[in-house]
């Protein structure tokens, strides 16, 4: 089984440098650019391996470059932006790569500026990830002395900087337009769309915003081509992914493995089951803003489409699984408090129900609920789903509420009858 | 007033940017970095010298969870209450952190050596619970570590 993007990433052993990326194979997919391939053909050979995004919403990366202007008239400075912000509750399979292969993601970044023709990109890291920070600092440096960053790289008269940007924390920034807020010096709050970045980005200009192990993708898919990457799969979305489990499981941890494998092989073979005397309850399958699975769902292709078929969303591929000695109630009550706390505030439905909803899941868990309760979160699932809010943060927040009221519905009920929380 | 470096690392930010404004966030980070935290002296100093109001520099200052508009201790701890944290005991640790220090969150001790603070998902949910504490990370944390972990704290 083919790893491209983590086998050579050892996560007791320092970053590769410069030179030990050379060695595997590094930077031969930007000389292969630079020598001759034009940012026409980049985005047509990534657009037909059918690269989906990793950063949760899958869609397919070089048709999203291809909504850039391109050619004479296009405004400069266009920019590209690599989204390491990775602050999605029960993410954590960015780390591995920022941490493990700094230059595979900069050569990723490299090649996707010159298809877009940006002159000027940015890894935004979220503040925590001080380690990441520091090799991607260095990893830069590295990449200007060598001549891949900067004036005429490789003698292909292409110019390209980059900078890191270190956030502040909040979650909000994960969101690309809130991200180019951030960037900009504002508060992180989402713009209307369109325009869409791809038009009117960062400072007004062509801006495309992609994902750490989209990126990461790219040079593998320039060396070894669409069909390659489509071969790496066990479904029809192309490529590996980062799989995660965190949890009461055996073994936690990050994966890369074929692209469809099922729930089961991920949970009871690589993250070796859950632990001695618990059972397994359910699983946010892609971050804190899906929809729960449960058991019935195990056989189901970790794939954006099998995924979106059993009603959730494939989301980062780093799944939350709830254990039966975790209290459903108090665990949704975690998520909609995060939620509730991270709301940018802009838009009304969004900064005002988040919080009730946290706060009558804290009554029921007090034993404080009544049976009307039950109504209202029920309530506040459409009002704060999709089209009622600015952006996806609410709906993404009401995904494990909907699906917790109708798969753990008597967990609800109890702790309404018993006037307590049943798992105290 | 801005310290001479402080105006020269902000001087850096602004060369990478169309615009002044742009360096706003980048500039709370280098005053804090210096001062441990944003006072209102530090917001106004910024605005004068990015030219803009002192209430635009606290709107992006009180939006980010980790500019601090009060004074914080030498050391920070940062505990994760995110999900995964939460499943693989947060609470117990949290009850822990907060009877050793006796400190509630959002509290400083009364020497100055700790803010104890919550905070969202720090990224290491296969090695539940975590904290940090200044730019140290634990992970699978036990309260019956906490001892040891803050001995390195002075």
């Amino acid at each position: 089984m083919e790893r491209p993007l983590t086998s050579n990433i050892h996560p007791n052993r320092p970053a590769l440098t410069l030179k030990e990326y050379e060695m595997t194979g590094g930077y031969a997919a930007l000389r292969k650019v630079c020598s001759g391939m034009s940012p026409a053909a980049v985005q047509k050979l990534v657009a037909d391996s059918n690269l989906k995004g990793r950063g949760g919403a899958g869609f397919n990366t070089g048709i999203k470059w291809s909504f850039v202007p391109m050619g004479d008239d296009a405004p400069h400075p266009k920019y590209l932006i690599c989204n390491a912000d990775e602050m999605e509750p029960g993410t954590f399979k960015d780390r591995l790569l920022l941490e493990g292969n700094p230059h595979q993601l900069l050569e990723g970044m490299i090649l996707a500026a010159y298809a877009i023709q940006a002159e000027v990109s940015y890894v935004f890291l979220r503040w925590a990830y001080h380690k990441a920070a520091e090799v991607i600092r260095k990893s830069i440096q590295e990449a200007y002395d060598a001549g891949y960053l900067g004036k005429d790289i490789l003698g292909s008269g292409f110019h390209l900087d980059m900078h890191l940007h270190t956030g502040v924390g909040r979650y909000m920034c994960g969101e690309e337009t809130a991200l180019l807020n951030a960037l900009e010096g504002k508060r992180a709050t989402p713009r209307a769309k369109p325009p869409f970045p791809q038009i009117s980005g960062l400072f007004g200009k062509p801006t495309i915003v992609n994902n750490v192990e989209t990126l990461c993708c790219i040079s593998h898919i320039v060396n070894n081509g669409a069909d390659w990457f489509k071969g790496l799969s066990y479904s029809e979305d192309s490529g590996t992914k980062l799989y995660g489990v965190s949890g009461k499981v055996k073994r936690p941890g990050t994966w890369e493995l074929p692209m469809g494998i099922t729930m089961r092989e991920l949970i009871e073979e690589h993250a070796g089951g859950m632990k001695d005397g618990v059972e397994l309850r359910g699983v946010l399958p892609g971050g804190a803003s899906t929809d729960f699975l449960t058991t019935q769902h195990l056989d189901i292709k970790l794939d954006y489409k099998s995924v979106a078929a059993a009603g959730s969303r494939l989301g980062t591929g780093t799944m939350i699984v709830m254990d039966s000695s975790t209290c459903p109630v108090g665990f949704v009550h975690n998520l909609q408090h995060f939620f509730a706390q991270e709301s940018c505030g802009f838009c009304t439905p969004c900064r005002e129900g988040l919080p009730w909803v946290e706060k009558i899941l804290w009554s029921l868990e007090k034993g404080e609920g009544k049976p009307e309760d039950l109504e209202l979160l029920q309530m506040h699932t459409q009002l704060l789903g999709p089209g009622n809010t600015f952006c996806a943060l609410a709906p993404g927040a009401m995904e494990p509420l909907q699906s917790a009221l109708k798969y753990f519905h008597d967990d609800f009920e109890k702790h309404i009858q018993h006037k307590k929380c049943p798992y105290d | 007033m801005l310290t001479a470096t402080e105006k020269k690392e902000i001087d850096h930010e602004i060369s990478l940017v169309p615009f002044k404004k742009a360096s706003v966030i980048e500039a709370l980070k280098i005053v804090q970095q210096h001062r441990g935290w944003i006072s209102d002296e530090s917001v106004e100093a910024i605005a004068a010298y990015l030219e803009i109001s002192p209430a635009e520099v606290d709107s992006v200052a009180t939006f980010y969870n980790l500019i601090f508009r009060r004074p914080v201790g030498r050391h920070v701890i940062l505990i994760c209450d995110s999900i995964s944290c939460y499943v693989m005991g947060y609470r117990p640790l949290r009850k822990a952190l907060e009877e050793k220090l006796q400190l509630q969150m959002g509290e400083t001790s009364a020497d100055d050596r700790f803010t104890l603070l919550p905070n969202v998902c720090l990224g290491c949910c296969d090695r539940a619970p975590a904290l940090m504490i200044d730019k140290d990370l634990y992970t699978d944390v036990e309260p019956a570590m906490l001892d040891d972990i803050f001995k390195k704290y002075t």
